[in-house]
């Protein structure tokens, strides 16, 4: 069939699925969002491109599914940069599309130009400039199937003007077929049988699992091999919801602001069973003092991973869930019992915990009681920073696909947008974003995209007055002087502040007034005892939902293990 | 230690900007690269010289490989292979001296392939052992510029293409 080609990629949308795009227009893109307002896919006007990026992000951490952001060239193009080093750093499946001005004119320094390929060439899996109209379905088709298949990440189009309007002829492609590209799923079965000699030989093994799991829909996988073999598990930050946070298995995340269980458990431990996890610095804290009595065994389906921060003894390329199903076939329950009552003793006497020492709300008993309140069945997405720590501390997390945050290049700015992507994807569930005072000020102008879309998101800001994370390290590290982290300060001000009290000036903006300015709900939470009564409300609420809890301002996330530290060395507050 | 990987990549454009931005990017120093189109059109071969020890170039090896415009990558280091690099280098000298400097192109068999005022062009290809070697005999008569393409390699015989370290697991 013959058509512009704007249409087929609109055409080849819909044969991949999309039910919902988001974005934003301008001149180059123009003749595709002619063809997709005919159409039936929902299509969400964000305020900001990298709303747009991170909402799609959101729609896919939550859905499993390819999320579709769309942008004019230019401009339009240079903000989605942020959003898509974001799912990048994150390995989130997304289909970018972008404008671009017409083939003969790139290179000219046309009106609206940027190189965007050029520009994101670093921070995509891979990307496509479109020169000819007959392309576009074999385009399309291998964009999908790049940014969903193997190690998933975000692929970008960039479509000319020129090329949009031209006509050609529109088959869709059966099948894709890239000779390099052939990700390895199955992992090489001699490498399996020694990896599961290495847990059989073991005493005091270790599972240490993250994102991966909830890539490849290993969670069950992952919790029958624990509960069989007895295996404790630790979980990265990107794991959570991977492994039942309620499991007596769970040691809690591991890393800089890891369970005092798991980083001890990694630290003690003479085999780790790594599985879709890449040992981040985060997590490893000093390499040299990482796991030093532990051998390691590594499953995952990027082989650049293995051996690049920590040498591993057996690697094992290939998709955890097929892995994990081959090693469930080898595993018997081990005789650690000495070890796991060793590690679950650490879990009993170290838990998460948090003075109530003041009438001041605790941001924590504020995350506790979204919990609480949801009975765990909420999708929680974060800002960056304490707000963040404290989110994936005190919500346990028992489903995949619940716990959506930048982890990889904590993106401030992330959660709210997320969180209208995650609440586009399931508009019947709870949706809340956990957010610091200043991160929610990145993308607050989603208020009118979540407020006209009927988007139910409730957002929860924990207002220290305070970049909380920022000030918690120049606490720690620079001598308390709270340089520019005070969101308060004003030239009245005394220069050098570490001393927040009554005569404080007021905060700024008013989030309530601005809620309600957007149209949307807005209530702010005192006092502890109305915590509760305001998270009612907001839940129930069928509108969008700005909830400010003033909280106790120099709380600091705990435990914390310093910057260059081993793993083991862990500061509890 | 020096490596040198054979990288099959699709003959795109933007493919070689992939190639070293990825390089750049990630830090690993890279002694030469030298690209050309191969028997497929469709395709094209990099050779490049990479700086590093085995974990260094493991790691190159897996970043180059999870690019999806390349095809495949034959790590050609310690294997039976032919090494070649060409070399133009203009050397200044005055009329009383070029008999000096033809006596030593020659026993390097290199070529004089221009003769001006004031100077000599000499080509030169070999290993690049000899190619420094001879850069370092014409230093004392001035060398003006130096062109050089960079190391390319074939693995000998028939076997060594297909199986030679190549970095798919
Ligand atoms: C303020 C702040 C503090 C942080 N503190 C911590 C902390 O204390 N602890 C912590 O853990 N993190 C922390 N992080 C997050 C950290 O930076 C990393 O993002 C995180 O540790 C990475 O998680 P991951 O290893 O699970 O990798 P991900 O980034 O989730 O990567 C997934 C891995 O799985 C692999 N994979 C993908 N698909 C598959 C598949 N189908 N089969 C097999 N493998 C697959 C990928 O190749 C990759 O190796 C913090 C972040 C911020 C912003
Ligand atoms: C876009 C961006 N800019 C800067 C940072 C550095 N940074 C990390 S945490 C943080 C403070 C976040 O403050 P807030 O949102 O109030 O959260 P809190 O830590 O107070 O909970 C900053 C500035 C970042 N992660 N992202
Ligand atoms: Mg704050």
């Amino acid at each position: 069939m013959r058509m512009p080609g704007a249409k087929m990629v609109v055409e080849a949308l819909k044969r991949e699925g999309v039910e919902v795009v988001f974005g934003y227009p301008g001149g180059t893109i123009m003749p595709f969002f002619d063809f997709l307002h005919r159409e039936d896919i929902r299509m969400i006007l964000n305020r900001h491109e990298q709303g747009a990026v991170h909402a799609a992000d959101g729609y896919a951490r939550a859905s499993g599914r390819v999320g579709v952001a769309v942008s004019t060239s230019g401009p339009g193009a240079t903000n989605l940069v942020t959003g898509i080093a974001t799912a990048n750093m994150d390995s989130i499946p997304l289909v970018l599309i972008t404008g671009q001005v017409p083939v003969d004119m790139i290179g000219n320094d046309a009106f609206q130009e940027a190189d965007i390929i050029g520009i994101s060439r670093p921070i995509t899996k891979h990307s496509y400039l479109v020169r000819d109209v007959e392309d576009i379905p074999r385009i399309v088709k291998e964009a999908f199937h790049i940014a969903r298949t193997g190690r998933p990440g975000p692929v970008l189009i960039d479509l000319p003007k020129d090329v949009s309007v031209a006509e050609g002829d529109f088959t869709y492609p059966e099948e894709v077929n890239i000779r390099g590209y052939k990700p390895i799923l199955n992992g090489n079965s001699q490498a399996i049988k020694r990896a599961m000699d290495f847990v059989r030989r073991s005493k005091k093994p270790v599972i240490y699992a993250g994102g991966g799991i909830i890539t490849s829909e290993a969670s069950a996988e992952l919790t029958a091999f624990a509960r069989k073999t007895g295996i404790p598990v630790t979980l990265t930050l990107m794991g959570l919801g991977a492994f039942p946070g309620t499991d007596p298995l769970f040691l809690g995340m591991l890393g800089m602001h890891g369970t005092v269980a798991a980083n001890q458990a990694v630290s003690e431990c003479d085999l780790i069973i790594a599985v879709g996890a890449r040992f981040d610095d985060r997590v490893t804290g000093r390499v040299s003092k990482f796991a030093p009595k532990a051998k390691v065994v590594h499953v995952d389906i990027d082989p650049a991973v293995i051996s690049k921060n920590v040498l591993v003894d057996v690697p094992v390329v290939g998709d955890a869930r097929e892995v994990l199903q081959e090693m469930l076939k080898l595993a018997e329950p081990l005789p650690i019992d000495s070890w796991r009552e060793e590690l679950m003793a650490w879990k009993r006497e170290n838990p998460l915990t948090y003075r109530q020492d003041c009438p001041v709300i605790k941001p924590q008993y504020v995350v506790e009681k979204i919990y609480e309140l949801t009975g765990g069945d909420a999708i929680i997405t974060t800002e960056v920073g304490q707000n963040q720590m404290w989110a994936a501390h005190y919500f346990l997390y028992d489903r995949p696909r619940t716990f959506l945050s930048s982890g990889g290049l904590g993106t401030m700015g992330y959660g709210f947008p997320a969180a209208i992507g995650a609440q586009a994807a399931f508009p019947n569930r709870v949706v809340f974003d956990i957010a610091g005072d200043g991160s929610i000020q990145m993308k607050i102008q989603e208020l009118a995209t979540a407020v006209l879309n009927e988007l139910p998101v409730n957002i929860a800001i924990l207002n220290n007055g305070y970049l909380g994370m920022v000030r918690q390290w120049q606490e720690f590290f620079f001598d308390k002087a709270y340089a520019f982290s005070c969101l308060g300060q004003r030239p009245s001000c005394p220069r050098h502040c570490n001393t927040p009290n009554e005569e404080c000036p007021p905060y700024v903006p008013d989030f309530v007034k601005l809620a309600e300015a957007y149209g949307a709900m807005g209530v702010r939470v005192e006092r502890p005892e109305d915590v509760e009564g305001a998270l009612r409300e907001a839940i129930q609420s069928p509108r969008t939902f700005i909830l400010e809890f003033l909280v106790s301002r120099e709380e600091n996330v705990f435990p914390m293990v310093s910057p260059g530290a081993g793993i083991n060395e862990i500061m509890i507050g | 230690m020096d490596y040198t990987l054979s990288v099959l990549v699709e003959n795109h454009p933007g493919v070689l900007a992939k190639i070293s931005g990825l390089l750049s990017g990630r830090g690993f120093n890279i002694r030469s690269i030298a690209a050309g189109e191969t028997e497929d059109p469709s395709v094209t071969r990099i050779i490049m010289v990479v700086a590093g020890d085995d974990r260094i170039i493991d790691q190159v090896k897996k970043q180059l490989d999870r690019l999806v415009d390349v095809i495949r990558i034959t790590d050609l280091t310690g294997i039976p292979s032919v090494d070649r690099e060409l070399a133009l280098v203009k050397v200044s000298s005055s009329v009383s001296r070029r008999a000096e400097v033809f006596q030593i192109v020659d026993v390097f068999r290199a070529k004089v392939v221009d003769i001006a005022h004031k100077s000599l062009t000499v080509e030169v290809t070999g290993e690049l052992g000899k190619v420094e070697a001879l850069i370092e005999m014409l230093k004392p008569f001035g060398i003006k510029e130096i062109v050089r393409t960079g190391k390319i390699s074939m693995g000998r015989g028939e076997a060594v293409a297909e199986k030679g370290g190549e970095s798919r697991a």
